[in-house]
């Protein structure tokens, strides 16, 4: 691989970010689900220790790439690298924290029951209990729980589920996160200290953070941008550099931009085809 | 949530854990996670416990003018009701397990297939153990059901009853795509069995074509089983096949229900 001394993780750009050794590598990525193709020939990089936003409409495919990416989406062709191995790999089922769209705990137990659970999947063996209870009161504190820690996750209200949801994600300091939408439903002061966490947890223990979204204001938090639509890459590029290059205002702006744009060069392409 | 979180306090990252077919304390972890979340359900743990009981009871009466009838139903029984409710229990808690894409996190997870089978497995096992020796005991104690063998036999051969229903439930699951479909698989799967398994007429007796698929279908034996404890008071050899005969289909139909569990979905 090669080492780039100017990008050392000591580089005074962050923690951990090598773009010699990115988090994600994805190479003419292609998944097929049933007769559709969801992504088409994807090309991209999340580099390590940074934000990374999956940005685009509903059914463009960001919730397929973020399970490739974990390694649940069945059908995918290309190249797809995670943290240095094949996506799915057996020894990233620890190093990657995933969470799905719609919160994936147990309604009939605890908050802390379903933690406790899943961090013994983690990190099994009665030599680790201790460690386990730490761990669990820490991601209960880092998603501000703490209060609802016995509370039935089924009794908890849609934004308290999708937080416990993301806590199972914390558990072990994952050093990739993708985070389908994690943000949903919530509202503006439990999402801007969501983004807080983020970014702290990006900052402090340099993790990967890969994001989906379809709300384009949350995207001038992140560091990188990847703006999809009909299972193609539109941009890859920082909010800045996509507001610049697009001469925008917003990123919803250069989204819409960069939208017409994709179709005037289809357009084009299929004139010249024709003729 | 007030004032914007505290940055995380750093947690060291673990340890490379392989993930191995099987893990004993993955294992357990999952069975106790499903006994919890029964815990909280104790309607459902009532239901499961008295509606034997007061099944036999009722075919006590039912059959009050001739005991002997009793003897034989109430035998049969003791071995179709785990495998009923377990059935019934581990079908709609698999799908639950795959519709509310906690499976899908699970097996994102370095939790090995058999784990999860087997966690339920133990779980549902210790259930069915609770259930079988209060049916047993009401039956042999109070209601008069004459055996001849060891009442620890029948409860034997009731665990064993359970964990095909564990195992039969977990496989059809992967079948059904609603709550309607999996109840649906019920009269499907348990039925056929429950009318050629020898509980209404004697095997033998049957037309031969009947009697053949009878002779390949699990519950049969589960009913075989129970018979010979009621007849004979030692353990015998047909007893010993019968019940090799029931476990092993419980462990194939528990391999096919691994093979179901996909880590990669579309």
């Amino acid at each position: 691989m090669n080492y780039m001394p100017e990008h050392s993780s000591r580089s005074p750009e962050g923690h951990g970010h090598d773009p010699a050794r990115p988090a994600v590598r994805a190479e003419d990525l292609t998944v097929v689900r049933g007769t559709r193709t969801v992504l088409r020939g994807l090309g991209f990089t999340v580099p390590r220790g940074r934000i990374t936003g999956l940005l685009g409409p509903s059914g463009c495919g960001k919730s397929t790439l973020m399970r490739s990416i974990v390694g649940t989406q069945s059908k995918v062709t290309g190249t797809l690298d995670v943290l240095g191995r094949p996506a799915g790999h057996p020894a990233l089922r620890t190093r990657v924290g995933y969470v799905t769209q719609a919160p994936s705990v147990y309604d009939d137990l605890t908050v802390r029951q379903n933690l406790d659970y899943f961090a013994g999947i983690l990190d099994p063996g009665r030599a680790a209990a201790d460690r386990r209870r730490a761990d669990v009161t820490r991601v209960v504190a880092d998603v501000d729980l703490t209060t609802h820690a016995d509370a039935l996750a089924g009794n908890l209200s849609g934004g308290q589920r999708s937080r416990v949801s993301l806590a199972v994600a914390l558990l072990g300091a994952p050093e990739l996160l993708v985070l389908d939408e994690p943000t949903v439903g919530l509202d503006p002061v439990l999402r801007r200290d969501l983004w807080a966490l983020f970014h702290s947890i990006a900052a402090d223990r340099g993790a990967t953070i890969l994001v989906s979204s379809h709300v384009m204001d949350e995207a001038e938090r992140c560091h990188r941008l990847l703006l999809m639509r009909e299972g193609e890459v539109l941009a890859d590029d920082t909010p800045d550099a996509l507001r610049t290059r697009t001469g925008s205002e917003t990123v919803e702006e250069a989204f819409l931009h960069l939208v017409d744009e994709a179709k005037t060069d289809a357009a084009a392409r299929t004139k010249e085809t024709t003729r | 949530m007030t004032t914007p979180p505290s940055p995380p306090t750093t947690a060291p990252a673990l340890p490379p854990t392989p993930t191995r077919p099987l893990s004993l304390s993955r294992t357990t972890a999952t069975a106790t996670r499903v006994l919890r979340q029964l815990s909280h359900d104790p309607r459902t743990i009532a239901l499961l416990m008295l509606i034997p009981c007061v099944m036999l009871f009722l075919l006590r009466y039912v059959f009050d003018g001739s005991p002997r009838t009793f003897d034989n139903i109430g035998a049969s029984l003791l071995g179709v009701f785990p495998l009923i409710t377990m059935f019934l229990v581990t079908s709609i808690a698999t799908l639950r397990e795959r519709t509310s894409g906690t499976l899908e996190r699970l097996l994102a997870m370095p939790l090995g297939k058999g784990d999860l089978i087997a966690g339920y497995a133990l779980a549902f096992g210790a259930l069915a153990i609770v259930q079988s020796a209060l049916a047993t005991a009401l039956a042999v104690w109070f209601l008069g059901l004459d055996v001849t063998g060891s009442p620890w036999l029948l409860l034997l051969v009731a665990l064993l009853d359970a964990l095909l229903g564990t195992a039969l439930g977990l496989f059809v699951s992967a079948f059904a795509a609603s709550e309607f479909q999996a109840v649906q698989f019920m009269p499907a799967v348990i039925f056929p069995q429950l009318l050629l398994c020898g509980l209404f007429t004697p095997r033998d007796n049957m037309h031969p074509a009947l009697e053949a698929v009878s002779d390949v279908l699990p519950m049969s034996y589960a009913v075989d089983g129970m018979n010979e404890v009621l007849r004979h008071t030692d353990m015998t050899a047909t007893f010993v096949r019968d019940a090799l005969i029931v476990a092993g289909c419980a462990l194939l139909v528990l391999a096919l229900g691994a093979a179901t569990l996909k880590r990669r979905t579309a």
